[in-house]
């Protein structure tokens, strides 16, 4: 029982954990990326695609590549242009919701044929997945969710143990002082919000390749927004993003089982609310406070 | 963490604003503008239904014919789906002046529309005093709605693009759980609430057509909003915040909070509005899809009018045009009608570039006398 409620949870929670640690990297870099959500939608769209010619793993690759696309339209006003970030993000969340909408249509005819995706199977990992508890609940996961434990790693690594993290956390605190030691502020940016996207790709492709084997128009239903809340509940640190995404990963969990119980009368539109809810409560528990990279959302690099 | 000014105008006070009345040069201007951003939109258009494959001519004139082809097209597709964008356009308009980015008109516009539904079982009893009080409902749910994002603002530093975001979701599941339980019709079978009553429907304005009371509810609040933005000394407070909450509170001791807070509030009361007046104008009864997106939409509206409460009418106009053009061209042309946020969406993107290009070019003038 535990051991299949611990199992879901980190199934749901590989989404938003990739996603979120994306953004984790683009706002630790000074950028915040509303766009986050466009990047997933594409991304879910593009696995589609991808996946119907060449199967799962090109599917990926092609959600990964679709997320980028998007994120690089963003980068474009955001980061060379200097755009305001919010505004700019909204907008292409926009035009990427509807892009992915007409697209859909025009190449799988109207709305409501129901279309069937190939979907990447569990692997158990061998000896690791009889540990008892935890064993089958990390350990017998679909590939992307063992893709997430080394990206964790290694974007934990990357920022506090090499150079180039180093002046990329630069950039998100105080460019100014970044771009005077030599580093390129804007292509560090780019270069974050470019691995964001990517990042939010893979997790639009997980939610068609690993857990719905379909894709719905609209299908990302807030997850980029609701990623960017778990980045200020994992204080912007690799390890409490993921230990965040857990959270969200339980809480999916916990709806889809109220939900095929049908407790007595209660719709299942209030389940569908919970995680929208649990992200207010989360975001009105933790303080943003130091934190947050000091640079987050500045326009310019050189300020007042 | 610094959240940027949306506007980056430059502040005139009242007593300045005051001496030059509307400049025809202004008036000009805006109209000048109004045209490029159609042309641009019929541009991106043209584009799109190219790459996409589509027969371009024949979605086009679905399109014309749809928008302004004929007085029905233009009174009862065009102007009445101006009034929610011109509605909600005016909300975000209101909310991105103080520098509060209120992303929430949509859920706002829902609590509005679910309140007005509640509001018009009083009918029976009221006959046509339900539609005030309609209206007043839908405008203190959406306040009431905006107001969650602005405590948690103020009180809490939560950011307001994500929880109104949020809210947005919530409100929709909300609507979804209303109208498949407390509000469903008496059947159950469709998720949808009961036709209220004909007492409390809005009066149409034109006869013969679908244009009803909000529209010139939508033009009174654009000039209403316009005027006290320009002229009075709130407006003034109001735009000081949002162009420099630091310099507002220490140079003009203007109470920040308390402005942000009443504007964030007053935002949301003209979401809800726009949902009462949906409902109670157009759909007649509740149900999820209420609204196409309103909300989001409206933030399109907003910015193209570069915020200007008067401009948001126009803009609204013009967007209620290309919707109205775009279910035509899905209807007889095949399109997909999604295609139109894509457009709006660019709108946004190349309104933004413009704006950045202008300062940029400003400033390389000024560093270089």
């Amino acid at each position: 029982m535990i051991d299949a409620f611990l199992e879901a949870t980190i199934r749901w929670a590989t989404p938003f954990a990739l996603a979120a640690l994306g953004e984790c990297v683009s706002e630790r870099a000074g950028v915040i990326n509303i766009g986050l959500e466009g990047s997933i939608i594409a991304g879910a769209l593009g696995a589609t695609i991808g996946a119907g010619v060449f199967g799962p793993t090109v599917g990926f690759a092609a959600g990964a590549l679709s997320g980028v696309l998007i994120a690089t339209f963003f980068g474009v006003f955001a980061v060379a242009l200097r755009s305001d970030q919010i505004i700019t993000g909204t907008a292409i969340t926009m035009f990427s919701l509807g892009a992915t909408g007409t697209l859909y249509r025009l190449i799988y005819g109207a709305a409501g044929v129901s279309l069937s995706t190939p979907t990447t199977g569990v692997f158990a990992v061998p000896v690791l997945s009889s540990i008892p508890v935890i064993g089958l609940a990390l350990f017998v996961q679909p590939p992307i969710t063992y893709v997430l434990y080394f990206a964790i790693a290694g974007v934990a690594w990357w920022l506090s143990r090499t150079q180039a993290g180093l002046a990329l956390r630069a950039v998100g605190e105080r460019p100014e002082a970044a771009a005077a030691a030599g580093v390129n502020v804007r292509r560090v940016q780019f270069g974050a919000v470019v691995f964001a996207g990517a990042m939010a790709g893979l997790a639009g492709a997980t939610l068609v390749l690993a857990q719905a084997g379909t894709f719905v128009e609209n299908m990302s239903a807030g997850r980029g927004f609701i990623a960017i809340a778990i980045v200020v509940l994992g204080r912007w640190r690799p390890l409490g993003v993921a230990a965040a995404s857990l959270l969200f990963g339980a809480a999916y969990t916990l709806q889809n089982l109220f939900q095929s119980l049908g407790l007595a009368g209660v719709p299942y539109n209030l389940f569908l609310a919970v995680p929208y809810v649990l992200t207010l409560i989360v975001l009105s528990l933790s303080r943003s406070g130091t934190s947050s990279p000091a640079a987050l959302g500045q326009k310019e690099i050189v300020s007042r | 963490m610094t959240l940027p000014s949306v506007t980056g105008e430059t502040i005139v006070t009242p007593a300045q604003g005051r001496g030059a009345s509307i400049r025809v040069s202004t008036i000009v201007g805006g109209l000048l503008r109004a045209l490029v951003l159609a042309l641009v939109a019929v541009v991106l258009l043209v584009v799109l239904l190219t790459i996409t494959g589509q027969r371009t001519g024949d979605a086009l004139i679905a399109l014309v014919n749809g928008a302004v082809g004929s007085w029905y097209a233009i009174t009862s597709a065009t102007l009445v789906r101006a009034v929610p964008l011109a509605l909600a356009g005016l909300a975000v308009s209101l909310a991105f002046r103080a520098g509060i980015l209120n992303i929430g008109a949509e859920g706002q516009l829902l609590a509005g529309a679910a309140a007005a539904t509640f509001a018009s079982l009083a009918a029976p009893q009221l006959g046509v005093f339900v539609i005030p009080l309609l209206l007043a409902a839908g405008c203190v749910a959406g306040a009431a709605w905006a107001g969650i994002a602005a405590f948690l603002r103020q009180k809490l530093g939560v950011l307001e693009v994500i929880s109104t975001i949020m809210l947005n979701y919530v409100a929709f599941h909300t609507v979804g759980y209303l109208v498949r339980g407390p509000l469903q019709e008496s059947t159950h079978v469709f998720p949808q609430s009961f036709n209220i009553d004909p007492r409390a429907q809005l009066p149409l304005i034109i006869p013969g057509t679908r244009l009803h009371l909000g529209f010139a509810l939508a033009v009174v609040i654009g000039i209403a909003l316009w005027w006290w933005l320009r002229d009075r000394a709130g407006g003034f407070r109001l735009r000081a915040v949002g162009a420099n909450a630091r310099a507002a509170a220490s140079a003009g001791r203007i109470d920040v909070a308390r402005t942000t807070t009443v504007a964030f509030l007053a935002s949301g009361a003209i979401a809800g509005l726009a949902g009462a007046a949906q409902l109670s104008g157009v759909t007649y009864s509740l149900y999820e899809t209420i609204s196409p997106g309103y909300g989001y939409t409206a933030i399109a509206v907003a910015l193209l009018a570069r915020l200007n409460p008067l401009g948001v009418l126009g803009a609204a106009v013009m967007f209620g045009a290309l919707e109205a053009g775009a279910n035509a061209m899905q209807r007889d042309a095949g399109v997909p009608e999604v295609l139109v946020s894509v457009v709006e969406a660019l709108l946004i993107l190349l309104v933004l570039a413009a704006d950045r290009w202008r300062t940029r070019s400003v400033r390389m003038a000024e560093a270089s006398t």
